[in-house]
């Protein structure tokens, strides 16, 4: 006798989707403790050298609390950049892509999940990394509305993830240029977002295009929030920030989708989904 | 056939570097990431000390974070050459039955990324004396110093670099993060954009055991003379025994180099790794 299998359509094929794609992302990355370690362990070094250039120079000590904010929000970066942006780019090298594109499911489900799964396997992380960092640097905190911290976090990350999104549609007809584009796009947000000083530092006009990046001005509201002086060096009022990032969010979200449709079109035209060139 | 083995594996290390893309980007891209680099440091200095780039702690910062560039391009691109090779394009296994010495064949594929990463130093090093008055004054720079530093560090971080290809050659999924947590263990521990009096004294005995502290400080010494004289950690020491310190490590890096490589390569034959995949 056989046994009937449910199954999902609609809205449920759509949770059920993101939730199977998300299961990997939080279980699987947790299988390999060696990964684990070296996620935060690495971040930690850059924290760490990027304190001591600060002490070297007798910088005030909530910058010491910047560096190890902006060093723990650099792993949300490199989600994006190798595990969202050119995660399609992989798919297709390991072979993956085209099953993608066969299943009867969406692609927009599929990397929501990939977006839910990275964001919290990395806010594992980076939490981990803020914890250790703030005890051995002794950071201080002075915590001014926590629900609004909340809001922040979630709507930059939102945003954020938005972004990774959309961009993994346009990485989608890259080849071996991906990596070399992913691996590009490191330092310069770095510099550019303001992750181990304040983005006020720069010009306004820098600052404000800088804001593209949703963890630029996440950032700066989150230092506003949790450190004494972070008011007085951040760019834009906590308001401000907290109404663009909704902006940014709706924006990337809706990108995505559209961009998603046009590229994968696109892709199979030109028979991108399946070839690799390494 | 040795040196055959060599020019061959630095012609292919440079195309894989640089032939993804038009010669324009490629420009770009080993341009601005250094340069970004570099600019973190520079604003983060800036901001605190309100752009006064005239003390001898910016010089400092600024040269040893320029050229720790090199520890990057030589040492992890020597040993990120099992993994390319062997994940990614899967050729390792016909390189090992092809006539060539593997450790200059993996020598060889560094070298490419000597080259982009010296061109990635000198434009770093030209844009902080043109705009944030580094104060290199070439008439003052001891050339044969600074040649004979530069070479010798190229050596100790192609044996660095080859002692991780052999233990590379043993790991799974994290070969690529055994790279960037050496090179990080020594950006931070080796007073590279600070000096070593900065960390505390219970870490400091780590950084004076590391090499790349004393290459450092000799190339700062043969670019800006001035600087060693700022910092206390190894003000006491002379060029020459700077040098002679060097070389030591670098006799000690050599024979540690070809004990691991050779044990490692060996591990590995017996247990089927050189040809292995494991989708990292």
């Amino acid at each position: 006798m056989e046994t009937a299998i449910r199954k999902n359509t609609g809205w449920r094929l759509f949770i059920q989707t993101i939730l199977g794609r998300a299961y990997p992302r939080v279980v699987g990355m947790a299988r390999e403790k060696s990964w684990l370690f070296f996620e935060i362990f690495l971040p930690m070094l850059s924290v760490s050298a990027y304190v001591f250039v600060y002490r070297a120079i007798g910088a005030p000590k909530e910058y010491i609390g910047f560096v190890v904010m902006g060093g723990a929000m650099t792993a949300f970066w490199m989600n994006i950049l190798w595990s969202m942006s050119s995660q399609l780019y992989w798919e297709k090298e390991t072979g993956n892509l085209a099953l993608y594109i066969m299943a009867p499911t969406q692609l927009m489900a599929i990397l929501l999940g990939m977006a839910l799964g990275g964001l919290v396997a990395t806010a594992q992380r980076a939490l981990a990394i803020i914890l250790l960092g703030s005890l051995a640097f002794k950071v201080e905190y002075a915590l001014g509305s926590f629900w609004q911290l909340l809001l922040v976090f979630f709507l930059a990350m939102a945003a954020l993830y938005g972004m990774g999104m959309m961009t993994s549609s346009l990485f989608l007809l890259l080849s071996r240029e991906a990596w070399h584009l992913a691996n590009l796009a490191q330092e310069p947000i770095y510099l550019a977002s303001g992750f181990y000083f304040p983005i006020k530092s720069f010009n306004f006009w820098v600052a404000a295009a800088a804001s593209i990046i949703p963890l630029t001005l996440g950032l700066d509201a989150m230092r506003q929030l949790v450190f004494p002086s972070g008011a007085l060096l951040g760019f834009l009022s906590v308001k401000v920030e907290i109404a663009i990032l909704f902006g940014l969010m709706v924006v990337f979200i809706s990108s995505a989708r559209l961009l998603l449709g046009k590229m994968e079109r696109l892709a199979i035209r030109e028979g991108r989904l399946t070839e690799s060139r390494r | 056939m040795n040196l055959r083995s060599f020019r061959t594996a630095a012609w292919l290390g440079w195309k894989i570097e640089s032939n993804w893309t038009d010669p324009f980007l490629f420009a770009v891209y080993s341009i601005v990431k250094p340069l970004s680099g570099a600019a973190i440091l520079v604003v983060m200095y800036s901001v605190i000390t309100n752009g006064n780039f005239t003390d001898p702690l910016f010089p400092y910062i600024y040269l040893g974070n320029a050229f720790y560039m090199y520890v990057g391009a030589v040492m992890t691109g020597v040993s990120w050459a099992i993994i390319d090779d062997r994940e990614h394009y899967r050729t390792l296994k016909y390189m090992y039955v092809a006539p060539i010495r593997i450790p200059l064949y993996l020598i060889g594929r560094a070298v490419a990324r000597f080259l982009t990463g010296s061109f990635s130093v000198f434009i770093t090093i030209v844009f902080g004396v043109l705009f944030l008055h580094v104060p290199i004054n070439l008439a003052e720079v001891n050339w044969l110093l600074f040649i004979i530093s530069l070479l010798m560090g190229v050596v100790l971080l192609a044996l660095m670099g080859l002692t991780l290809a052999g233990v590379t050659l043993l790991l799974a999924r994290h070969g690529d993060y055994l790279g960037d947590a050496v090179a990080g263990g020594l950006y931070l521990f080796s007073g590279a954009v600070f000096p070593l009096d900065v960390l505390p004294a219970w870490l400091r005995p780590l950084g004076y055991a590391m090499p790349i502290t004393y290459w450092l400080e000799l190339l700062r010494r043969s670019l800006v003379g001035s600087v060693a004289q700022a910092f206390p950690s190894l003000s006491a020491m002379s060029n020459g025994q700077l040098l002679a310190i060097l070389a030591g490590m670098i006799v000690l890096a050599a024979v540690i180099a070809v004990i691991t490589f050779r044990w490692c390569d060996y591990q590995a034959r017996e247990r089927g790794y050189i040809d292995r995949t494991t989708n990292y």
